[in-house]
C-alpha cells in the first residue's frame, strides 16, 4: 500500500509538470497580452510594466524562471490583481470555495445514494417514475438557471433568504443547493443502475437464501457492492467543485476562486492562468488516489499496482 | 426415516408478467420422506427450479403461488409470509446455485458469510460462531479452514466455492438440501468430488436431497426417485431403475434416448427431441408434450391425460398408458 502511495505520488508529480509546461506555452500562443488593453498604454510604460514581469525576456527564460519558482512553491505575482501573490490570492479564496463545495458534495451524497436506493427499490413504481424525472430536470436544467430560479423565488419574491456573500448560515443554502442539484441527480441516477445491477447477481439470491432480512440485505450486501461507481464520480466531481464555480459565486456574490479561473484567462493573467490550472490537476490527481485507495478497502478484488 | 417431510399438493404457481400470466407450475404434486434424495429433471423452463424456489419462497414478485397445498416440515409454507420464510431459509431448508462463481458476495470474507447464517439461526455467540465455521469447512474437505475463512471468494476456485456454499447451506443442518443444478458450471473431475461430497454429507448428516438437474448421469448416480418435469407438470415419477429401465411417459424415453451410448456404432448421430418447448403463456389444452410427441393422438391434443398408476413408486400422465391400462383391464373382464 504504501508503495503503491508513493508510485501515485510521483507519478502524480509527473503528471503536474507536464500540465504546468502544457499551460505555459498555449497560453502563450494566445494572441494578446496582460498589457495590451483597448485603451493602450504608452509604448514606455508597458515596456516598463514587462520588465517588472520578466515578460520581455524570451519564452523559455520565462520558462524556466517560473518553474524554478514552482519547485519552490511560488507562484509568483499575479499581473492583473495589483501587489498580490498568487498564492496568496489562492490561500484567500480557495477555503470558501471548499466550504461550500464540502457542503455540497455531502448534501449530494445524503440525498443521492437514498433517493437512488429508493428509486431501485420501487422499480417501475410512482416513487421510480417521480425520482427519475427529477432526477434528469437535475441533470438538464443548467446552473446558472436553477441559481436565478432559486434567487428569484426565495431571495426576492418570498424574502426567505440571503441573496448575496456568505455572512450567516442561512446564505449557504441557496448557492449550496444550486451546487448540490446536478451532483444529487448523477448520483441518484448512478446509484440507482448500479443497485438495480447488483440486485440481480446471484450472491443477492443466495443472502435471501439465507434468511437475511431485506434491510440488512439492502445495507450489507447490495450496498458495499453497488457504490463503486458513486465514489468514482465524487472523487473528480469533488475537486472540480472545490477549485469553485464560476457561474454560482457570480450570481450569489461569493468571493470564492471560481471567479478567478475564467477572468484569468479572459485578462490573460499569465501567472493566474498558471496557477489555478496547476491547482486544478493536483486536487484532480489527489482525489483519483484517494478513489483508489478507497476502491481497494471496498472491493477486495481490486489489486493496487 | 420414513417421516413425511415434504408434501406437495396440486401446487399451481404463475408468473405475472407484462405479457401476461406465465403459468410456470401447473398441479405439482409429490412427497418426500426424511432421508429421500429426488431427482427433478426436465429441460430449461419445465418448472424444476421454481418448484424448488416455492419450497423456500423465492418466488417473489412477479411469482405467485395460485393453488394448492404444499407442507414442509410442519410448516404450511403457502400460507406463509415472509417474515415466517425468513426462519426457515437457511435453517431447516437450504439451497446450493448453479454457480459458485457468482453466488457468493465478492466484498465479504469466506468466513463472514459462513457466520452470517449461523448467527441468523442460533444462538451461538461470535466465538462459537467461527468456531462452527471451521468445523464446516473441515466437514466439506476444505484444507486449511483457518486460513480460508479470512480469504476472498475470489482466492478460491470454482470447486472450492461450491464447497463453501454446501457449507453455508448445511451451517445450520437443513432438513431439506435443494441442489439447483450444484455441478453444471463446474468441470467434469470437480463435478465427481462436489457429487461425492454431497453424498457422504447426506450420509453423515441424513437430510433429504432434491437435485435438480438436466444431467442424466448425475440423477442416476446420486438419486433414488426421480421426477421428470415438462411444462410446469410432473409427466413422470418413479424410483430410478424404473425410470431409466422402464421409462413410460414418451418425454422421457426421448430424454433418455438422447444421452450419448457408450457403445454406440462410430458416427451414430445423437438423437434430440424435435421441436420446442412449450409457450407457458399460452399452454396447450391437453398434453403439453403433444406437440412434439411422436406417438400423438388425437384425444392428447383436447385433454389433459389423467394419471395412469404403473406401482406404487411409479406414476405418468400420458393417454398412451392410459389406454394400455384400459385394454388390459378389458382382458381381464
Amino acid at each position: 500500500m504504501a508503495k503503491y502511495v508513493i508510485k501515485r505520488v510521483l507519478m502524480g508529480i509527473f503528471s503536474m509538470f507536464i500540465v504546468a509546461t502544457l499551460t505555459f506555452f498555449i497560453m502563450n500562443l494566445v494572441p494578446g497580452g496582460p498589457f495590451v488593453a483597448e485603451k493602450s498604454i504608452s509604448v514606455a510604460a508597458q515596456q516598463a510594466l514587462e520588465e517588472k514581469y520578466g515578460l520581455d525576456k524570451p519564452l523559455g527564460v520565462q520558462y524556466l524562471n517560473y518553474m524554478d519558482g514552482l519547485l519552490h512553491g511560488d507562484m509568483g505575482l499575479s499581473l492583473k490583481q495589483r501587489g498580490r501573490t498568487v498564492n496568496q490570492i489562492i490561500a484567500d479564496k480557495l477555503p470558501i470555495s471548499c466550504q461550500v463545495a464540502g457542503i455540497a458534495v455531502a448534501v449530494a451524497l445524503c440525498v443521492g445514494i437514498p433517493l437512488g436506493c429508493l428509486s431501485a427499490y420501487h422499480r417501475g413504481k410512482w416513487a421510480d417514475n417521480v425520482i427519475i424525472v427529477f432526477a434528469t430536470c437535475g441533470i438538464a436544467i443548467p446552473s446558472f438557471i436553477s441559481s436565478v430560479l432559486l434567487l428569484y423565488t426565495f431571495g426576492m419574491n418570498l424574502k426567505l433568504l440571503p441573496t448575496t456573500g456568505l455572512n450567516e448560515p442561512a446564505a449557504y443554502i441557496m448557492p449550496v443547493t444550486a451546487l448540490a442539484i446536478y451532483p444529487t441527480a448523477y448520483i441518484t441516477r448512478l446509484m440507482r443502475s448500479s443497485l438495480l445491477d447488483v440486485m440481480g447477481q446471484d450472491y443477492m439470491r443466495t443472502a435471501r437464501a439465507k434468511g437475511v432480512s431485506s434491510v440488512k440485505i439492502l445495507f450489507k450486501h447490495a450496498l458495499r457492492n453497488a457504490i463503486l461507481p458513486v465514489v468514482t464520480y465524487v472523487g473528480p466531481m469533488l475537486a472540480m467543485l472545490m477549485t469553485g464555480s464560476f457561474v454560482v459565486e457570480k450570481i450569489f456574490t461569493i468571493p470564492g476562486l471560481g471567479r478567478d479561473f475564467v477572468s484569468a484567462i479572459n485578462t490573460r493573467d499569465y501567472t493566474m492562468i498558471m496557477g489555478t490550472t496547476i491547482l486544478l490537476a493536483s486536487l484532480v490527481i489527489i482525489a483519483n488516489v484517494i478513489v483508489d485507495i478507497l476502491y481497494k478497502v471496498i472491493d477486495p478484488r481490486i489489486k493496487l499496482k | 426415516m420414513s417421516e413425511k417431510i415434504l408434501d406437495i399438493q396440486q401446487e399451481r404457481l404463475s408468473f405475472f408478467t407484462p405479457a401476461g400470466e406465465v403459468k410456470a407450475l401447473n398441479g405439482v404434486s409429490f412427497a418426500m420422506n426424511q432421508g429421500d434424495v429426488l431427482g427433478i429433471v426436465g429441460e430449461s423452463g419445465s418448472g424444476k427450479s421454481v418448484t424448488a424456489y416455492s419450497i423456500m419462497g423465492l418466488t417473489a414478485y412477479p411469482g405467485k403461488l395460485v393453488g394448492g397445498k404444499v407442507w414442509f416440515n410442519g410448516h404450511q409454507i403457502d400460507e406463509m409470509s415472509e417474515k415466517e420464510f425468513r426462519k426457515i431459509r437457511g435453517n431447516e431448508v437450504s439451497i446450493i446455485f448453479q454457480d459458485p462463481m457468482t453466488s457468493l458476495n465478492p466484498v465479504y470474507t469466506i468466513g463472514n458469510q459462513i457466520v452470517e447464517v449461523i448467527l441468523l439461526h442460533t444462538q451461538k455467540t461470535k466465538k462459537e460462531a467461527w468456531a462452527r465455521a471451521k468445523e464446516l469447512l473441515e466437514l466439506v474437505g476444505i484444507n486449511e479452514p483457518e486460513r480460508r475463512l479470512k480469504q476472498y471468494p475470489h482466492e478460491l476456485s470454482g470447486g472450492m466455492r461450491q464447497r463453501v456454499m454446501i457449507a453455508i447451506a448445511l451451517a445450520c443442518e437443513p432438513k431439506l438440501l435443494i441442489a439447483d443444478e450444484p455441478t453444471t458450471a463446474l468441470d467434469v473431475t470437480i463435478q465427481a468430488q462436489i457429487l461425492e461430497l454431497m453424498q457422504d454429507l447426506r450420509k453423515k448428516l441424513g437430510m433429504s436431497i432434491i437435485m435438480i438437474t438436466h444431467d442424466l448421469g448425475v440423477v442416476a448416480s446420486m438419486c433414488e426417485k426421480i421426477a421428470v418435469m415438462y411444462a410446469g407438470h410432473i409427466v413422470e415419477y418413479g424410483t430410478t431403475d424404473e425410470i431409466f429401465y422402464n421409462p413410460q411417459h414418451e418425454y422421457t424415453k426421448g430424454l433418455i434416448n438422447s444421452i450419448p451410448k457408450l457403445n454406440a456404432e462410430e458416427k451414430e448421430r445423437l438423437v434430440p427431441i424435435e421441436g420446442t418447448p412449450v409457450d407457458l403463456l399460452n399452454p396447450p389444452a391437453g398434453c403439453p408434450f403433444a406437440p412434439r410427441c411422436k406417438s400423438c393422438m388425437k384425444v392428447c391434443l383436447s385433454k389433459m391425460p389423467p394419471r395412469t398408476e404403473l406401482s406404487d413408486t411409479h406414476y405418468t400422465y400420458c393417454w398412451l398408458r392410459q389406454k394400455e391400462e384400459f385394454e388390459k383391464g378389458g382382458k381381464a373382464e
